[in-house]
């Protein structure tokens, strides 16, 4: 957790999210009722609706902030929910092998091989139109990217001397699993629940835009689904879908930051050198003994001196 | 080739999994959809296409296993039925005239996008901290957490509507019939660049992310500094040694593209009025056109599988390993 803070790009990404949870718990009671007639439909941004008002006359900004609350409630519920089954998934996968590793990973191919979005439109067509309907559209057709890299997570860890001796000790499999080797993939779980809950929310926003939600309701993809039905283009009133686009794609971008500094903690190699540490290494100074173990040499830089560094370093 | 045979069984695996689960969809869901979609258009239908219908779909009243069989009778004989909201055109007449639009335009864009991204990508690990390495991720970054619909919205709004630089909608003018002339070929050029565009700007950013990633890794490996030790031009140690040997993870990822493409290209569509696969599938869901429906699902899945099979045997080539 320290070495994340000392990341700008998670901590720009923790601000905006925490900003958002915010605006999803509070905002809905600071604004006047969202699908309420608040004006002349239509009308640009003013000093009596910030963002304007939509094609029914509805308040922009009231729709945009609580649009926040499912929109973002259903994004994370489904992270987790895709990140659990991948994680049961995967790892019984990896962890007993055998028949059961053969039989769960053509379950996981054949559902990555399929496609999402018209089997979600399939699904969401047959079901009744809803917040729940879309979540559980979303598990089913996004759990198996988690636990296929779960599975081979789990099975570079199965072959770690603290798990055979575990085993070899006769713990109980249950045990060995919850105890050894999901502590082992914490930072794999929370990367494949952001990277899920990115995916859920702009697939909920694209199958609400598609109108295959319950479009009575104020969510981020309705908003865009009335904003088309009212042909927001052709009208030219751009401000009926602007904010909320921008909202989830600041969402998106949050996660996406987050996602990227775990990415660098775990793999050092994709971290950014700075100006400083950059200076530091063309003069040929390394600024302590780790660093140079951990940062990868490039090619640049002529073997023999590494060799010098990684001497004089340990 | 044994790998290429293995891979062939999976494929046939996956079709089987997908053609029993257009079957399952409307029997598993709550409400009989076979009864809902008669009555709907009992005054429509004539007696003897509602039969065709039942025949094709298994609608009936036969046991669970009845039905199954003499549906997968149907689809392995290519019968998908006839569709409800084209009456009488068949399922097949329907979906063959909308697969070369999208074959057009989602094969040309993925192509495009994919070639792209990995060649900006190579370049941006290859100078890295350059200016490309310094500006392009980030910002593509940004561009990625775009809902992509409404990135394509925006594009027709500003490009399309306000600037009108290109047509609205539509893969080619109205008053055009499709000919091999010029003036059509052009029209239909016309209408695709801009649906093409904003599919090639929102995935570029994936591939080239990847790339970069994997390329920086194999860039760290002895045998890059000893074909440099070796003396060998750059430019031959960038591309034959380095982003060969990167280049595995983006062609898998190219399979499943093909997947995401088509399927993004579903969002394309629907923005941009083009009339292929996806357009007709959210109207054959908005008109609960359930054979049209099935049978589109099956035809996108069948195709992903495909070009995913045509990715594994370049998979082969490129890696002798496997």
């Amino acid at each position: 957790m320290r070495g994340l803070l000392a990341s700008k790009q998670a901590v720009v990404g923790l601000s905006l999210l925490l900003l958002f949870a915010l605006i999803a718990i509070v905002g809905p009671y600071l604004v006047q009722d969202p699908t309420a007639f608040a004006g002349v439909p239509l009308e640009p941004p003013s000093g009596a609706h910030w963002l304007g008002t939509n094609g029914q006359g509805q308040d922009v900004l009231a729709q945009t902030i609580a649009g926040a609350r499912m929109s973002l409630l259903v994004g994370f519920a489904v992270g987790f929910g895709v990140v659990a089954i991948g994680a049961v998934v995967g790892t019984a996968a990896g962890f007993f092998g055998g028949f059961i590793d053969d039989a769960l990973s053509l379950l996981i191919n054949v559902f990555l091989i399929m496609p999402g979005l018209p089997l979600m439109v399939v699904i969401a067509a047959y079901l009744p139109p809803g917040p729940v309907t879309i979540a559980w559209v979303l598990i089913f057709t996004g759990w198996a990217w988690g636990a296929r890299v779960i599975r081979s997570q789990t099975l570079a860890l199965r072959n770690k001397d603290f798990v055979s001796a575990a085993i070899v000790c006769g713990e109980h499999p249950l045990r060995i699993i919850l105890w050894e080797i999901l502590p082992n993939q914490s930072g794999l779980l929370v990367s494949s629940f952001i990277g899920a809950t990115i995916y859920a929310i702009g697939a909920q926003v694209g199958l609400e835009f598609l109108g295959l939600g319950d479009v009575s309701q104020v969510t981020w993809g309705t908003n865009l689904y009335w904003a088309s039905n009212d042909a927001a283009l052709l009208t030219g009133s751009w401000w009926t879908f602007v904010p909320t686009g921008l909202c989830v794609a600041l969402v998106g971008l949050a996660l996406g930051l987050l996602n990227n500094a775990i990415d660098e903690l775990s793999n050092p190699r994709l971290k950014r050198e700075n100006a400083y540490e950059r200076r530091m290494r063309e003069a040929g100074v390394t600024s302590g003994g780790a660093t140079a173990v951990l940062l990868k040499r490039r090619p640049s830089v002529p073997p023999a001196v590494d060799a010098v560094e990684a001497l004089g370093g340990e | 080739m044994k790998f290429v045979l293995r891979r062939l069984g999976f494929y046939l695996m996956a079709a089987w999994a997908s053609i029993t689960l257009a079957f399952l969809i409307p029997r598993l869901m709550p409400g009989d959809p076979a009864s809902a979609m008669f009555a709907r258009f009992k005054g429509q239908l004539k007696p003897e296409a509602m039969d065709a219908l039942r025949q094709a779909f298994g609608f009936s009243d036969a046991p669970l296993h009845q039905q199954y069989l003499s549906y997968l009778g149907h689809v392995l004989r290519g019968d998908l039925g006839v569709s409800i909201s084209h009456f009488p055109a068949s399922v097949n007449t329907v979906i063959g005239g909308a697969l070369f639009w999208t074959l057009l335009l989602a094969g040309v864009s993925v192509v495009l996008s994919f070639g792209v991204g990995t060649a900006l990508g190579v370049i941006s690990a290859w100078k890295r901290d350059g200016k490309l390495d310094r500006f392009a991720p980030p910002a593509l970054i940004f561009l990625g957490a775009f809902p992509y619909f409404w990135l394509a919205m925006l594009a027709l709004f500003l490009l399309g509507f306000e600037l009108g630089w290109f047509p609205l909608g539509h893969a080619y003018a109205d008053h055009l019939t499709p000919s091999f002339s010029w003036g059509f070929i052009g029209s239909v050029l016309k209408h695709a660049i801009l649906p093409a565009l904003t599919i090639v700007v929102a995935t570029l950013g994936g591939w080239m992310l990847s790339m970069r990633n994997t390329m920086i890794s194999v860039l760290g490996e002895d045998y890059i500094s000893l074909a440099q030790a070796k003396g060998l031009h750059s430019r031959r140690v960038m591309w034959t040694y380095a982003a060969r040997n990167a280049l595995l993870p983006n062609v898998t990822g190219f399979g499943m593209a093909l997947g995401f493409v088509l399927s993004g290209s579903l969002l394309t569509e629907i923005i941009f009025s083009y009339p292929g696969q996806g357009y007709l599938l959210i109207q054959a869901v908005r008109s609960l056109d359930y054979p049209l429906i099935q049978g589109l699902f099956l035809t996108i899945t069948l195709a992903v599988l495909g070009a995913n099979w045509l990715v594994d045997i370049a998979y082969a080539w490129l890696d002798p390993r496997t």
